[in-house]
């Protein structure tokens, strides 16, 4: 790999051959002279290819990182792993078969992806949806953030190198989520349940009772997760102060979601485009104020707390009635030839849609706008300058999925 | 201000309460014993899918009329269907080969939700795995034919739905021909009047 | 979507912009800029029209297209007039696409989908990049490179996003054919691969 200009790339020697080991290590030809080793000189860069599997960054990706001593002076995120090429695939299935692929872009929230590919159908073809449907796509996606909020908890405090008990902690409730949904849609995590119009199926008996049991327990599990982490020391040094970022910088890195909040911008899908019923709900949009890791690490928590405000008020307001649009089509569904472009707050940030229709039963283009890799966007940028200990941090407060960066 | 080391010492207490609540309270030590202590799934449960079929003999009873819809709509287009023909050659409304290969069905259920005779449906067998990558993944139909009963006990509330539609599609068939045959026995009843009738104005 | 056109008539008299009326239920009209323009436009519609927010950069793929079109023209053939219905044949050339999704997060205010396109899909290709406008389009942009071959001009890091540097087509264009070179394994799948490709083949 070679090295930019900018930083001043000393080799051992000086000849220009690229640095393989660190500072102060000495070269077998000052081994061979018997002298005292002569030390290089002291601004020597070294390349730390970090990944593909490293386990700080949360799937197979890769950063190529230029030190100076600690400090990073270059970071290159090295994407396309996992690339499976999602889009092309959704080009050549039917509008329905594109459905089930949603899925696996952002495994952790199949929900919201199922939401987000709806509504942009729905756009596109202009359907109606049913208002059981909307209630139940708001719990579900509701439910969706409360869980990835919570893995993010587990997964950043890995990323500092507390392995254990906050991640399980994090996964034991995230298992109980997960039941509903399995209870629900069938499948734990690849849920596919959304159709255009509407749901799938019904809630099945009960399982209003169970999310409401749930609910009601949540906010204690919070309260946990908070006693354990937020007034922890350690904790508040690895993360306050780290990689603060203005609401300028934020915006113009397309920054979405909780980053883009964090930064103090008050900008949530859900007030803005009131999509789906969310205008029949009253919660609030936290904001940080510096964007650095701290406050990237709290928000999810308040937006957790907002999550369970949302599905209080969804479980008590559900009506009857039918979950699907009886005029909407799956099988054999062509939209009117144009294009749409939908999108909702998903938990990692804005997930859209944006599909051209020519009239036929496939998908003339179908992109996915992926938070994960747009919130990546900006990682070089926070880097620089940190240690390389805090990129784990960094990394970890942006909440990517490789399965939606590369797709 | 906190006495520095305060926020750990509140850690420490909620990692003390799990792990010594994790002896007393169900909620707080979730982890099944997998093979002695087998999960309850939900009746939603699904893993791959399967062929129902009434009665007793899965040949006779199966519902699948090869109309290939699910072989058509398959995202990862795992489904591989070929029609029976009789012995002139014409085409039977049987499947001849009806395979799935499980490695690489993604259970999406789309199969089941397109199927027009509410053949196939979801099984919730998950013991699946095997020393042979290729052969013993390709279910072909004597694996995938399962009968109403099974499907009645792992899905009671689908299963009940689709005989409930099944049973009114018979009545009304059953009720179709009735009128029918109805019909035709008022027309010739209608015709033998009119024949017995003739005879007197040619006389 | 006329205040918007309006706007950048005045400010900017000699750019090339005009309105794409999309006929979907959703209405979500776009503005075409020309290539040459489209840099000054997008500092304008970003600085004094508050759009701060790229959300979404794709690419798109219009392969050349025949489109028969049925012509009316008026004939007079010894002095009578008449008109005559004639099909003409005529090609939409092809182009690639670059489509911003633009929003304002200070004025909180809506879609505005600007398009940029190139010349024909082989040797015309280069468009202005928008990263230095917004830099959320820059791993967008390198996506629609490496997938489309749109080069963007001014990008400050044009490489390959997803696919590897050594890769030499485009995956996301309508005409491109895959390598007949993945590592063949005697799969349970043949028969389902071949039946693909021979269904594939007839259409």
């Amino acid at each position: 790999m070679s090295t930019s200009a900018n930083t001043a790339t000393i080799s051992p020697g000086g000849m220009g051959v690229p640095p393989v080991c660190g500072a102060g290590s000495a070269s077998p030809a000052n081994l061979q002279t018997g002298g005292t080793p002569v030390l290089p000189e002291r601004n020597q860069t070294i390349d730390v290819s970090l990944g593909p599997q490293h386990p700080s960054t949360h799937g197979v990706f890769r950063m190529n990182v230029t030190l100076d001593g600690e400090t990073v002076t270059k970071l290159q995120p090295v994407f396309g792993y996992l690339h499976r090429n999602h889009e092309k695939i959704a080009e050549g299935n039917s509008w329905l078969a594109a459905m089930p692929y949603t899925d696996r872009l952002d495994y952790i929230c199949p929900l919201t992806n199922n939401w987000a590919y709806a509504l942009a159908v729905e756009k596109l073809a202009g359907i109606e949806v049913a208002e059981r449907a909307e209630y139940i796509r708001v719990i579900t996606a509701e439910l969706t953030r409360l869980q990835n909020h919570t893995v993010f908890l587990g997964f950043i405090l890995g990323d500092m190198g507390a392995w254990g008990s906050a991640l399980m902690y994090a996964f034991r409730e995230r298992e109980k989520i997960l039941d509903l949904f399995e209870s629900l849609t069938g499948a734990r995590m690849m849920c596919n349940y959304m159709r255009f119009g509407g749901c799938r199926c019904d809630l099945p008996a009960g399982w209003i009772q169970s999310a409401r049991k749930l609910v009601d327990g949540f906010p204690a599990f919070l309260d946990e997760m908070e006693a354990l982490l937020t007034g922890n020391e350690i904790l508040l040094a690895r993360l306050q102060g780290i990689a603060p970022l203005t609401a300028e910088r934020a915006i113009n890195g397309g920054l979405s979601g909780p980053c883009l909040r964090a930064s103090g911008v008050d900008y949530d899908i859900r007030k803005v485009e009131n999509y789906g019923v969310y205008n029949r709900f009253k919660f609030r949009v936290p904001r940080g104020s510096t964007g650095d890791c701290y406050d990237r690490f709290m928000i999810r928590v308040l937006e957790a707390r907002e999550s369970v405000e949302i599905l209080k008020q969804a479980i008590a307001g559900i009506p009857e009635g039918p979950i699907v649009n009886p005029k909407a089509k799956q099988r054999g569904f062509r939209p009117p030839a144009g294009e749409a472009y939908g999108r909702i707050e998903g938990p990692k940030g804005e997930l859209g849609f944006y599909l051209i229709s020519n009239g036929s039963d496939r998908p003339y283009r179908f992109r996915i706008r992926p938070p994960s890799l747009i919130n990546l966007t900006l990682l070089e940028e926070l880097s620089i300058g940190t240690k390389i200990a805090d990129v784990m941090v960094i990394l970890g407060s942006i909440d990517i999925v490789l399965g939606e960066v590369d797709r | 201000m906190n006495i520095p080391g305060s926020g750990i010492i509140k850690g420490l207490a909620v990692t003390a309460r799990n792990f010594l609540g994790s002896y007393v309270e169900k909620d707080r030590l979730t982890t099944e014993q997998y093979p002695e202590e087998r999960p309850k799934l939900p009746e939603n449960a699904r893993s791959f899918p399967f062929l129902v079929f009434d009665g007793e003999d899965p040949e006779a009873g199966m519902r699948c009329v090869s109309c290939k819809i699910c072989e058509k709509e398959c995202p990862p287009q795992c489904i591989y269907i070929v029609q029976d023909r009789d012995a002139a050659g014409k085409a039977i409304k049987r499947p001849k080969v009806f395979d799935i290969d499980i490695s690489v069905c993604m259970s999406c259920q789309i199969c089941v939700e397109v199927c027009p005779f509410e053949s196939i449906r979801m099984d919730q067998d998950y013991e699946l795995s095997s020393f042979d990558r290729f052969g013993s993944l390709v279910l072909g139909k004597s694996r995938l034919l399962k009968s109403n009963t099974y499907y009645r006990n792992i899905h009671p509330t689908e299963a009940a739905e689709t005989d409930a539609r099944l049973e009114a599609d018979r009545k009304k068939k059953e009720a179709a021909a009735a009128a029918k045959a109805a019909a035709a026995e008022k027309a010739a009843a209608e015709k033998a009047a009119k024949a017995a009738v003739e005879p007197e104005v040619k006389a | 979507m006329t205040g918007v056109l309006e706007a950048i008539r005045d400010a900017l008299p000699s750019a090339g912009v005009e309105v794409l009326k999309n006929s979907s239920p959703c209405a979500q009209d776009s503005l075409v800029v020309s290539a040459k323009d489209a840099r000054a436009v997008a500092e304008f519609l970003r600085d004094s029209l508050g759009y701060d927010y790229c959300s979404n950069v794709s690419g798109v793929d219009w392969p050349a297209r025949k489109v028969k079109e049925e012509v009316v023209h008026k004939e007079s053939v010894e002095g009578v007039e008449s008109e005559v219905k004639e099909t003409v044949e005529r090609e939409i050339p092809g182009c690639l696409e670059a489509v911003y999704h633009l929003y304002s997060i200070a004025k909180r205010s809506g879609l505005l989908t600007l398009r940029v396109r190139t010349g024909d899909r082989k040797n015309s290709v280069t468009i202005p990049s928008l990263t230095p406008v917004w830099k959320s389009a820059d791993f967008q942009e390198r996506e629609a490179f490496d997938l489309f071959g749109i080069h963007f001009e001014g990008h400050p890091d044009l490489r390959r996003l997803l696919m590897w540097e050594e890769f030499a087509d485009f995956p996301m264009r309508k005409d491109y054919v895959p390598p007949d070179d993945f590592e063949y394994e005697p799969t349970p799948h043949d028969a389902i691969l071949a039946k693909v490709k021979a269904r594939t083949e007839a259409a």
